[in-house]
């Protein structure tokens, strides 16, 4: 008996201590919430997700301010965001911080989403637009709906054939947390609206796990040598999309930037 | 070097066996003739039909759902043509005939790699794979996708059918010439759309598909312009008819072990062969073994074509990955051909003006 109450003790202990790691590990995620499993018993995070957040505009804290486009009057004005970022700002090394300032001096101009170009990781993450998570045994694809991205997360390794915007993924689960680690980029995609860039030595460790059975936890660690001092944090809950039917739908947004890209190149020129 | 050589024979043999039963078959039209040609090194040729008597018993792989497993990834690389060519008086062609027609497109694709051309400067064909002979071949007997009508041609187009076409190719030259403007340029150079709508036609390169499947969902991600269908297979019904997009709007079901997707919702712009956007396509998915899916699709768009229309093809494994196809970020062709037009717009202004100011000397 006196065994035994030892072994339960230390047990509680554990299940205590455990339990305290991931409530202190994972930011902000229900102790003990244990996601519904798929039929391979994986924590099932299939669904119609979207980051209700201003982070597109700046991952950083901002206020709010105009738009680029006096035109657009309120209708696209900067809405004002806690931010992203874990632990005050960006690491940046002294130099990338000066590109970074310009960026965001030449935003209007020069963020690829004007282009619709593909938007990286972990930007696709907290784009405005909702994506879909299809979970399978081998493979977790993200459906993205801006510039119809996708992302297909290798749960058995494997390397990258070429850099890409979207990076190469390789997934495994650690308990209740899709973990996974992306590499091989090409520098060109940027964080944000507000210039926040990496260079091709990005590397992203993302954690995603079930906090409800309505949202995920989603955080990052960020990592470039190149860019940062050291590694940094973004995180953020994800929302299901709770409407009947919720479904991706086509933004095929290149047909709509083209005169932004070409249109310097018209034989009419556009009207100023 | 011996290994592979005996491997091929063997696969050889196995595939004139199948292929045999197939052609014995074809006339009932009953069985595609669905025939894999280049089974993976080291394991025997699959059958390719089910009722293949000489065939080992193969089981329908299942998901964890229990529906049949259609997971991998795929091609329909082909040169056979959407309708029958003219001249071509029969269904099916023989293996051998299916390769001297394989030959012979081949052939033709890689008189674009001729040093000197203008061909050869856009695209490399050979070093960058872009001929299809250097992809696997999803073998198809028939001599045209389409299957019904009986003649493999496209049905008759309707008065309406044909006003449209005028309509839009009136609308079309309104717009001016092709270099004037980057909307004039044809809608694939520019990465806006390259025929990821169903029905799935192979397209000239990078013929390549992965399936997952999830629970109560079939996922097909083609990696021209990474187009990607998630497709719910729970009865739901369409998005509202307002939603129109250039790939349509694809929902599914389970007929037996057939995945049937059913796609409406059509912009008027994908306009398949003409088509309007009150377009219907119907697909069928049905996996015949390791190696193949049986691929059919039903055309209904009664203001385009007097009937519905059906088509079929093989899609047979391949090996990944899925390569990131960026398109539009890299569209440096549509820079290039723009602002030379528009250097050529100057060049031809400021002789203009020389010679008017040579009339004026004289």
């Amino acid at each position: 008996m006196r065994n035994r109450s030892v072994a339960v003790t230390t047990g509680m202990v554990i299940v205590v201590a455990s339990v305290w790691l991931a409530v202190t590990t994972v930011a902000g995620q229900a102790p003990g919430y244990r996601a519904p499993r798929t039929k391979d018993g994986k924590p099932n995070l299939n669904g119609v997700w979207q980051a209700v957040n201003e982070a597109n505009w700046d991952i950083e804290g901002h206020s709010a301010a105009p738009g680029p486009l006096w035109q657009l009057g309120a209708q696209f004005s900067v809405p004002p965001g806690l931010g992203i970022v874990e632990g005050g700002p960006i690491p940046y090394k002294p130099e990338a911080l000066q590109k970074k300032k310009a960026n965001y001096a030449d935003r209007a101009k020069l963020d690829p989403e004007l282009k619709c170009y593909l938007p990286g990781v972990p930007r696709a993450m907290y784009m405005p637009y909702p994506f879909q998570i299809v979970q399978s045994t081998e493979y977790v694809m993200m459906a993205f709906e801006f510039a119809g991205a996708v992302r297909t997360v290798y749960m058995k390794k494997q390397q990258a054939p070429a850099d890409s915007w979207m990076g190469w993924s390789n997934g495994h689960w650690e308990g209740e947390t899709l973990v996974i680690d992306t590499t091989d980029f090409n520098d060109l995609s940027w964080f944000d609206r507000a210039g926040n860039f990496h260079s091709d030595k990005l590397h992203v460790v993302e954690r995603i796990s079930a906090a409800s059975p309505d949202h995920l936890n989603y955080e990052a660690t960020i990592e470039d040598p190149n860019v940062f001092t050291r590694p940094w944090k973004i995180s953020m809950p994800l929302y299901r999309r709770l409407e009947k039917n919720a479904q991706i739908l086509e933004y095929k947004c290149v047909e709509f930037a083209e005169d932004f890209i070409y249109g310097h190149l018209r034989k009419v020129p556009l009207v100023k | 070097m011996h290994s592979r050589v005996l491997t091929t024979s063997v696969g050889i043999t196995a595939l004139a066996a199948a292929l045999a039963v197939v052609l014995a078959q074809a006339p009932a039209g009953a069985q595609a003739a669905n025939a894999a040609a280049k089974p993976a090194a080291a394991k025997p040729a699959p059958a390719t039909t089910q009722s293949a008597p000489a065939a080992k018993k193969w089981t329908l792989p299942r998901t964890p759902e229990g529906v049949p497993d259609l997971q991998g990834y795929w091609t329909n690389n082909s040169y056979t043509p959407l309708e029958r060519p003219d001249g071509v008086n029969k269904e099916f062609y023989t293996l051998p005939e299916l390769r001297a027609v394989e030959k012979k497109n081949a052939e033709r694709e890689e008189e674009q790699t001729t040093p000197g051309t203008i061909a050869d400067v856009h695209y490399d064909f050979t070093q960058f794979g872009l001929d299809r002979s250097q992809t696997r071949m999803a073998d198809n007997l028939r001599t045209s996708v389409i299957t019904n009508p009986e003649n493999g041609k496209l049905p008759p187009v309707t008065p309406e059918g044909k006003k449209r076409a005028a309509d839009r190719a009136e609308a079309r030259k309104k717009q001016g010439a092709q270099y004037d403007q980057v909307q004039n340029i044809p809608i694939g150079s520019r990465c806006v759309y390259m025929n990821g709508a169903p029905p799935m036609m192979p397209p000239a390169y990078n013929p390549a598909y992965q399936i997952i499947q999830s629970p109560g969902y079939v996922t097909i991600l083609t990696e021209m312009l990474h187009e990607t269908r998630v497709v719910p297979t729970d009865g739901r019904p369409h998005a509202p008819a307002t939603v129109r997009s250039w790939l349509g709007d694809s929902k599914g079901h389970w007929e037996g072990d057939t995945l049937v997707i059913e796609t409406t919702n059509f912009n008027d712009k994908s306009a398949f062969r003409g088509a309007s956007e009150n377009m219907k396509v119907t697909e069928r998915f049905t996996r015949t073994s390791d190696d193949a899916i049986r691929y059919e699709f039903t055309v209904d768009d009664p203001s385009t074509w007097e009937r519905a229309w059906t088509g079929e093809m093989p899609f047979v494994k391949i090996n990944g990955p899925i390569f990131e196809h960026a398109c539009n970020e890299g569209n440096y062709g549509i820079l290039n051909t723009l602002a030379g037009a528009r250097k050529e717009d100057k060049r031809a202004a400021e002789e203009a003006a020389r010679r008017q100011a040579r009339s004026e000397e004289q």
